[in-house]
């Protein structure tokens, strides 16, 4: 069609670019996980990916749609490693795979496929798991260093696709509570923050290690944000209301609200202030409207995690913004040029 | 130093500049014919004056303008017109217009010029002039540029000579800026005359250099008050409405026109050309135009209206692999139907182009929603919401999101990773939309037609029975014995209904108020026409889009 009408010249991007280059930028992140727990996530994320492209494809072969030109677009490859970040990485080896089948047929193509998903596809899928399979999906893995025992990379690979753990190695002997998770439990049963941040499972920031990954998600992030594919305004406006949040509550009352440096570093704060939340389709589509949004999230996540029932917020925040979206776009429009009044 | 303001968005497409300015201007060889459309402006083509057979001077009137918008056309060399008919023209419908052919007899004879000292004229006189001499915007919106020199209920503040030239590829008034500033210098101050402005600004993209250069030399030379600003290189940025923007920081409101907040502007190549119309009685036979892409030798002519523009294009040698030629940018202009067609006022660059310089965009994909369109765009729209509107085919929607303030340049097409045809979607859009409101005219009329049909039918009727009624009366008073009286129709009552029935569709019609396409300036209106015509072909393909990627 463009070879007869203008214009006749387009930048050289792509979606598929923009989606790869989402994809190196978590590389930093996989790397702080891979140091301290373990290379067990490289095959979740495996496993993720090939699922992704397999639904990808079985759902664009149902619905009749060309099915190269999406498989390449690089989106469910996304799609499937952030679920597989967000869940424990020995997590079962069906998990995985019911999960990220979930998030791509259901959350993403019953709702119409690619760029037209209300929520965000991973965030249903984590949801969906957390909610279905409890136990599974909150045992982490110890950070590397830490644990009583450890084990090998076979010996990891055997128990994610036969459940079977080495003679004499019960499953709480290689895993615990994240910090977060940890966190609450202990303040419930009114211990001192400064006593429960004295455990070993406490780095010098946050959790041992996920303080690490969680910066390495960050490093990922401020690239992305350098590589014009984010804007500023969703991570700044996410992490700036946690922080202020966990700050207003930390001054109050430090014995039982830990600091906000704390609260960035930890869970998916960063992940989801970075890749998570700026997920371009189902999040706002105005500058305004994604300062309100992250807002909103960071908000939410920060509730959840002081007051709720869920360890970290992040998922479930971002699911409640979702629904706000088409509001929040229709009510930040910016002004038309030689307009004075702003549209609808 | 002035104060440079922003306007929100654009782009910085590789500008492919250099080629063509290399070699200065050269003239055109005499072609060895010349087909001349009578439209070759915006509004009103202009009448034949002359016949097939008549010999006829260079600079002779052989259309003269007819209406309000309009503008005169005249024998680019001297020679016999040896047809006047349909003829293919530049136009992306591929239409044929009416077109005078001239077959040159190689003796360039002049017919008299009469120069003209501007300060001498009244502002009438100088309209007049420009009107026939065939003036019109020589940036490719070819509006007669009398039009625009009126004066209008707005005082001019501001003249703006719009010098930017922001679309890759074209050089046609940067090398005009390098050669003939002092002329051009000139024809800014007459037409600041013309329309008793205020101040002069000139705005030059900051890649043409040597043009601000000659511009300012020019201007210390002639002692005139004007400015020449380096504006920064940013597409659109020689759009009007951008243009004023970045100099004056003022906005034109939508819908408005710069006159409005008392601004005009003229392309640098108009203002040669009307500087030569007055001052040394030449009308617009020629114009400088680019010629590059796929050529061996990128240049910029000086050619004669009516040029084919495979001659010209020979001229700079076509590579082999050339598999189209476009008109105007890469940004913004069209495909050529043909090469046959001539060159026009409006055309300011010829780009051979082939599948290396400007490959086929791969399929689009669905919109991401990245916004990265809504980034660019100097209108501060949202494409990708214009965009779902459009292709979902809630019109309405569009409009209420100021469809028709996006002026197609096409910035959000350039960046849009999926690569959708955003600009086409939306050029569909407005087509559709105007159509809607021109059926709903028509359709308003036929019904009142019908209406008033209906009516007069119906008073046919009742006067015939009156006069039959009359008639049976005048007999039977005739008779005079009988005391009987007629039965008389009554057809007050049904002609009241009528004229209620009548007075109500009126009411009705007049409070339908089309929305946006009222009050067109004429340019818009062309515009539309255009349009109109390519808009099947348009429908057609939106819909297999829409096919495609609706979801
Ligand atoms: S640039 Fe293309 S993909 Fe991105 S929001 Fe605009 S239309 Fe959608
Ligand atoms: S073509 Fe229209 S919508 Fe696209 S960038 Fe230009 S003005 Fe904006």
């Amino acid at each position: 069609m463009s070879a007869f009408f203008s214009p006749f010249i387009s930048k050289p991007d792509s979606v598929s670019q923009i989606m790869l280059k989402v994809l190196l930028a978590l590389i930093p992140g996989i790397a702080m996980y891979v140091w301290y727990f373990g290379p067990a996530i490289l095959v979740s994320i495996a496993l993720a990916s090939i699922t992704a492209l397999a639904t990808e494809a079985l759902m664009l072969k149902l619905r009749n749609r060309p099915i190269a030109p999406s498989l390449r677009d690089n989106s469910a490859l996304l799609t499937g490693w952030l679920l597989a970040l967000s869940i424990p990485p020995l997590a079962p080896w069906w998990l995985i795979v019911v999960g990220t089948a979930f998030c791509i047929a259901v959350a993403k193509h019953l709702y119409g496929g690619l760029g037209n998903n209300l929520f965000n596809p991973a965030m249903i899928g984590f949801a969906v798991l957390i909610i279905s399979f409890p136990v599974p999906m909150t045992q982490w893995l110890t950070p590397h260093g830490l644990g009583q025992i450890e084990l090998s990379f076979a010996e990891q690979i055997g128990y994610i696709f036969l459940g079977a753990l080495p003679p004499g190695v019960t499953m709480d002997a290689i895993t615990m509570a994240t910090p977060l998770d940890t966190l609450k439990t202990n303040l419930h049963l009114d211990q001192h923050i400064k006593e429960i941040l004295d455990m070993p499972i406490y780095g010098r920031l946050a959790g041992h290690g996920s303080e690490m990954v969680a910066a390495g998600f960050a490093l990922g992030g401020l690239y992305l944000i350098a590589a014009r594919i984010i804007s500023w305004h969703i991570p700044v406006a996410y992490l700036g209301t946690l922080f202020a949040m966990a700050g207003i509550f930390h001054l109050t009352d430090p014995a039982h609200y830990v600091s906000p440096l704390f609260h960035l570093l930890s869970g998916a704060a960063t992940i989801g202030a970075f890749f998570i939340l700026t997920d371009p389709v189902s999040s706002p589509t105005t500058n305004k409207g994604r300062l309100i949004f992250a807002a909103g999230a960071g908000l939410i996540t920060y509730l959840i995690r002081a007051f709720g029932n869920f360890p970290d917020g992040t998922a479930f925040a971002t699911l409640l913004m979702n629904i706000c979206v088409p509001l929040i776009v229709l009510y930040t429009q910016p002004r038309v040029f030689g307009r004075k009044e702003k549209q609808p | 130093m002035r104060t440079l303001h922003q306007f929100h968005g654009g782009i910085h497409p590789p500008s492919h500049k250099a080629q063509s300015t290399r070699a200065p201007i050269a003239t055109a060889p005499m072609p060895s014919k010349l087909v001349i459309p009578f439209r070759q402006h915006a509004g009103e083509a202009a009448k034949p004056v002359v016949q097939a057979g008549e010999r006829v001077l260079k600079g002779q009137l052989i259309g003269k303008p007819e209406g309000f918008v309009s503008s005169a056309v005249h024998a680019p060399t001297s020679g016999t017109i040896v047809s006047i008919d349909m003829q293919p023209v530049a136009h992306p419908s591929g239409l044929p217009d009416m077109c005078a052919t001239l077959l040159p007899d190689g003796r360039d004879e002049w017919v008299a010029r009469q120069p003209l000292e501007y300060r001498d004229c009244s502002a009438v006189e100088l309209r007049q002039l420009l009107r026939m001499s065939g003036i019109v915007g020589l940036g490719g919106a070819v509006f007669p540029s009398d039009i625009k020199l009126r004066l209008s209920r707005q005082k001019i503040r501001t003249l703006i000579l719009n010098a930017a030239e922001c679309e890759p590829y074209i050089t046609c008034d940067d090398m005009l800026m390098r050669e003939r500033a002092a002329e051009i210098v000139q024809g800014a101050e007459m037409l600041r005359f013309m329309l008793e402005a205020k101040e002069v600004l000139i705005g030059i993209e900051d890649n043409k250099s040597e043009a601000i250069a000659m511009m300012q030399q020019a201007v210390t030379a002639a002692g005139l008050p004007l400015e020449v600003i380096r504006i920064p290189t940013l597409y659109p940025g020689g759009s009007a409405k951008q243009l004023i923007r970045t100099l004056t920081g003022l906005e034109v409101p939508s819908g408005k026109l710069p006159t409005d907040i008392g601004v005009q502007c003229f392309n640098v190549g108009t203002t040669y050309a009307a500087w030569r119309a007055i001052a040394h009685g030449e009308p617009l036979i020629s114009r400088v135009v680019t010629v590059t892409g796929n050529v061996r030798r990128p240049q910029n002519y000086e050619a004669l209206l009516g040029t084919p523009i495979e001659e010209l294009v020979a001229l700079s040698e076509a590579l082999p692999d050339t598999d189209r030629h476009i008109m105007g940018g890469p940004m913004m202009g069209f495909a050529l139907p043909s090469l046959s067609v001539p060159l026009v006022k409006a055309s300011n660059c010829i780009i051979a182009g082939s599948p290396a310089l400007f490959p086929p965009p791969p399929p689009p994909l669905s919109c991401i929603r990245c916004t990265r369109c809504a980034q660019v765009c100097p209108a501060d729209l949202q494409p990708q919401d214009l965009y779902w509107f459009a292709q979902s085919r809630e019109f309405g929607k569009a409009q209420a999101f100021s469809l028709f303030d996006c002026i197609e340049c096409g910035a959000c097409s350039y960046v849009c990773p999926s690569h959708i045809p955003l600009v086409q979607y939306f050029r569909f859009a407005k087509s559709e939309i105007r159509a809607r409101e021109q059926d709903k005219l028509a359709a308003d009329k036929a019904r009142q037609r019908h209406e008033f049909r209906e009516f007069r039918i119906e008073q046919e009727k009742r006067e015939k029975a009156e006069k039959l009624a009359a008639r049976e009366k005048a007999a039977l008073a005739a008779k005079a014995a009988s005391a009987a009286p007629a039965t008389v129709p009554a057809p007050d009552d049904a002609h009241a209904k009528i004229q209620q029935a009548v007075e109500r569709a009126r009411l009705q019609a007049a409070a339908v108020v089309p929305k946006n396409t009222e009050n067109l300036t004429p340019a818009q209106q062309t515009e539309i026409a255009e349009i109109e015509i390519s808009r099947a072909r348009l429908r057609e393909q939106a819909k297999s889009e829409v096919e495609h990627s609706k979801e």
